[in-house]
């Protein structure tokens, strides 16, 4: 399953009234083996990630290194600067006075992993200003939850098999769409 | 998060028919339309004040720095004072957003975003004095160490005012990050409810194209808890170490090691009655009482009283240390302070930090819209005169008698100081009118939980089974709350 594929087009939207409701529904049309192509909701649903089998993002690990060369370049740096490039004598003190370097260091580790964390986020996430994304469905960021199913390249049988599926498990409506580009204008 | 919350514990969204359509239609409606009247007279008021706060910047450095009441004793007054007041207004909005994420207080959804809005605002306000105080403001930029032709010179990093250069920048982006990451999903909501063609353009843009996928919640949420645990520590740090641009100096009266946790407290102390003021204007404003709730106040009452509370012990042990050190410097420094001749400035400030807080020990009061107004207006009054009295006491009378000195401001330290209060509320009331005021999704979040009627729900098994398909193999009515957590653990 991908977040957001650009290999389909044509897609089935089922539409949720509730969280609870979406998360059982996700279990169900799992164990049939259906595959799901993505869930929309307005907010986080809490656990909805082990029930879609979404991996745990590694956007925190990304968040830790970058954090790292924060503080790697900030010592460096101030090494470079106080100990080799411009030696200072503040109050009798070593040129190379590392608790005095504290705080900047601290700062710095928390610049680079804030930064780095947030661009890793919108790329990842393909968030940028001016991008026009896919919508399936507008109410989605409003009061309604969806699950979506590419179908390309699907056959009619099992069209009608993600339709009972999505009746069975409660979808208020069952939608279908199709994109004509991969860049769609907001409709 | 678990879905099931006791009956007992205070709603924190009311209205009896709230729905997540509801809760979208409440909080998008205030930038659609026109806006009310009063808001229109709020916005004339702040942009004229902030206008004139412009006029006095510029006029500063036309001039130069000698027309503020600066002397040859007092070399740092209203500039500074005025710096750490906005930056100590800034951090409750970090704590709200931050702290209180990391100990998962779900009152936090309701005040979240105007809370960071205003603490960028705030440290938007607290740069000016700093960078102007500089004199050439177009040399702003040697502050910053970079390979440059006069040497190379670099900057001191061993100077506390070096680090402050780092830690407010720092601070800035790292709250401007926060809060636009949470804004991205509310844009899109407006986005896709807008009308028009233009309207749904410039709200995709501020969303950078969001659409609520399961892949983008799992990473938004990773995001916002590191941020959380990365801001929790730079708040800390941010105070600390504008207390160290006093307390590595040795004037008696800033040579204090208590200074880092006083400043802090009195940082969170001063920003929460600030997130008070703005946020019973802005519930009266756009009618959001269902939303920021009268159990929103009463817990900043209560960080109120407990932050002032040590805020005054600080105060106390002050005193008692000066008194202790057996130093004579540092003894008439105190006496000076709360006796001297700015002994108006030392009640004003005991009066409004320390006395008139402790009323929130009453619940009454401190569930009371009135007295909330009220008393927070008292705090940002009295935090001010703390650190006035903090930075112009300890300075006026020097080591040498023949230096001792009365500041007195000038028209352009106060229009400086009413300027940026201005320019404050312009941003601020732009924001409240163009931005989702209130994190929509983070509320939404919470409605499962915390709403009325969502209580109400799981009060009334008979409703609740409509959406939860359970069997109800076993008994209702007076078991009803226990047999839903048990279903509930179940999930």
């Amino acid at each position: 399953m991908s977040a957001t594929s650009t290999e389909s087009n044509k897609f089935i939207i089922g539409i949720y009234d509730h969280e609870e409701k979406l998360l059982k529904a996700i279990k169900h049309i799992r164990s049939k083996g259906i595959e799901i192509h993505d869930a929309l909701s307005p907010f986080p649903v809490h656990g909805i990630d082990p029930v879609l089998g979404l991996k745990d993002t590694r956007l925190h690990t990304a968040g830790f290194f970058f954090g790292m060369t924060g503080t790697l370049t900030a010592l460096s740096v101030i090494t470079f600067i106080s100990k080799f490039n411009y030696p200072l004598i503040v109050g009798g003190k070593p040129f190379w006075a590392l608790p005095a370097y504290i705080p900047v260091t601290f700062e710095l580790t928390v610049l680079f992993a804030s930064v780095g964390m947030v661009t890793t986020y919108l790329i990842r996430n393909k968030l940028w200003p001016g991008h026009v994304p896919r919508i399936f469905d507008k109410r989605t960021t409003d009061d309604k939850f969806a699950l979506t199913f590419a179908i390309d390249h699907r056959s009619s049988a099992d069209i009608e098999q993600i339709k009972s599926a999505l009746g069975e498990t409660g979808a208020s409506e069952i939608n279908t769409k199709e994109f004509k580009d991969t860049d769609e204008p907001l409709n | 998060m678990n879905p099931y919350e006791s009956p007992i514990r205070e709603a924190l969204i009311n209205g009896e028919d709230t729905t997540y359509g509801k809760i979208t239609d409440d909080i998008v409606r205030n930038t659609e339309g026109t806006p009310p009247k009063s808001w229109m007279i709020a916005f004339a008021l702040a942009s004229i004040t902030a206008l004139f706060g412009v006029f006095c910047l510029g006029y500063t450095v036309w001039k130069g720095i000698g027309v503020w009441g600066l002397n040859k004793t007092v070399d740092w007054a209203w500039d500074i004072t005025n710096f750490v007041w906005w930056i100590g207004i800034g951090h409750a909005g970090t704590l709200i957003s931050a702290v209180l994420l990391l100990f998962r207080q779900k009152w936090r959804t309701g005040i979240n975003r105007a809370a960071e809005a205003m603490t960028i605002f705030a440290v938007v306000c607290a740069g000016l004095f700093p960078v102007f105080h500089m004199g050439r403001v177009w040399m702003a930029f040697f502050i910053f160490p970079y390979p440059n032709t006069r040497g190379p010179l670099w900057v001191n990093f061993n100077s506390p005012l070096l680090w402050d250069v780092f830690a407010i920048s720092t601070y800035f982006t790292v709250s401007v990050l926060f809060w636009y990451s949470g804004l991205m999903p509310d844009f899109a909501t407006i986005r896709d409810r807008a009308k028009t063609a233009r309207r749904k353009m410039i709200y995709n843009v501020l969303s950078f194209g969001w659409i609520g996928s399961a892949k983008q919640w799992q990473r938004f949420e990773s995001l916002s808890l590191v941020l959380a645990g990365l801001s929790t520590p730079l708040v800390l740090s941010v105070h600390t170490i504008v207390s160290f641009d006093f307390a590595t100096s040795v004037v008696p009266g800033w040579h204090t090691t208590i200074f880092p946790p006083y400043f802090v407290a009195g940082a969170i102390f001063s920003g929460f009655a600030m997130v008070q003021t703005l946020m019973l204007i802005t519930r009266k404003l756009f009618s959001l009482q269902n939303y920021i709730t009268v159990a929103h106040l009463e817990s900043m009452n209560k960080v109120i009283v407990l932050t002032g509370s040590i805020v005054g012990v600080a105060y106390i042990t002050e005193l008692v240390i000066a008194w202790y050190s057996g130093y004579l410097y540092e003894q008439y420094a105190f006496y000076n302070r709360a006796l001297g001749p700015y002994k108006w400035a030392y009640i004003s400030m005991m009066t409004c930090n320390v006395i008139s807080p402790q009323v929130f020990w009453f619940k009454k009061i401190r569930r009371s819209v009135f007295y909330s107004f009220l008393l927070s207006i008292f705090v940002n009054i009295g935090m001010w005169f703390e650190r006035f009295v903090i930075i112009v006491t300890s300075l006026h009378r020097d080591f040498l008698p023949s230096s001792w000195n009365y500041f007195t401001p000038t028209w352009v330290d106060a229009g400086l100081y009413i300027g940026t209060i201005g320019i404050f509320f312009t941003l601020f009331l732009l924001f409240a009118r163009t931005f989702p005021v209130i994190a929509i999704a983070e509320v939404k979040s919470i409605f499962s939980t915390s709403a009325v009627s969502a209580k109400k729900k799981m009060a009334d098994p008979q409703d609740f089974s409509d959406v939860h398909s359970h069997s109800h193999d076993h008994g209702h009515g007076a078991h009803a709350v226990v047999h839903h957590d048990k279903n509930f653990n179940e999930q």
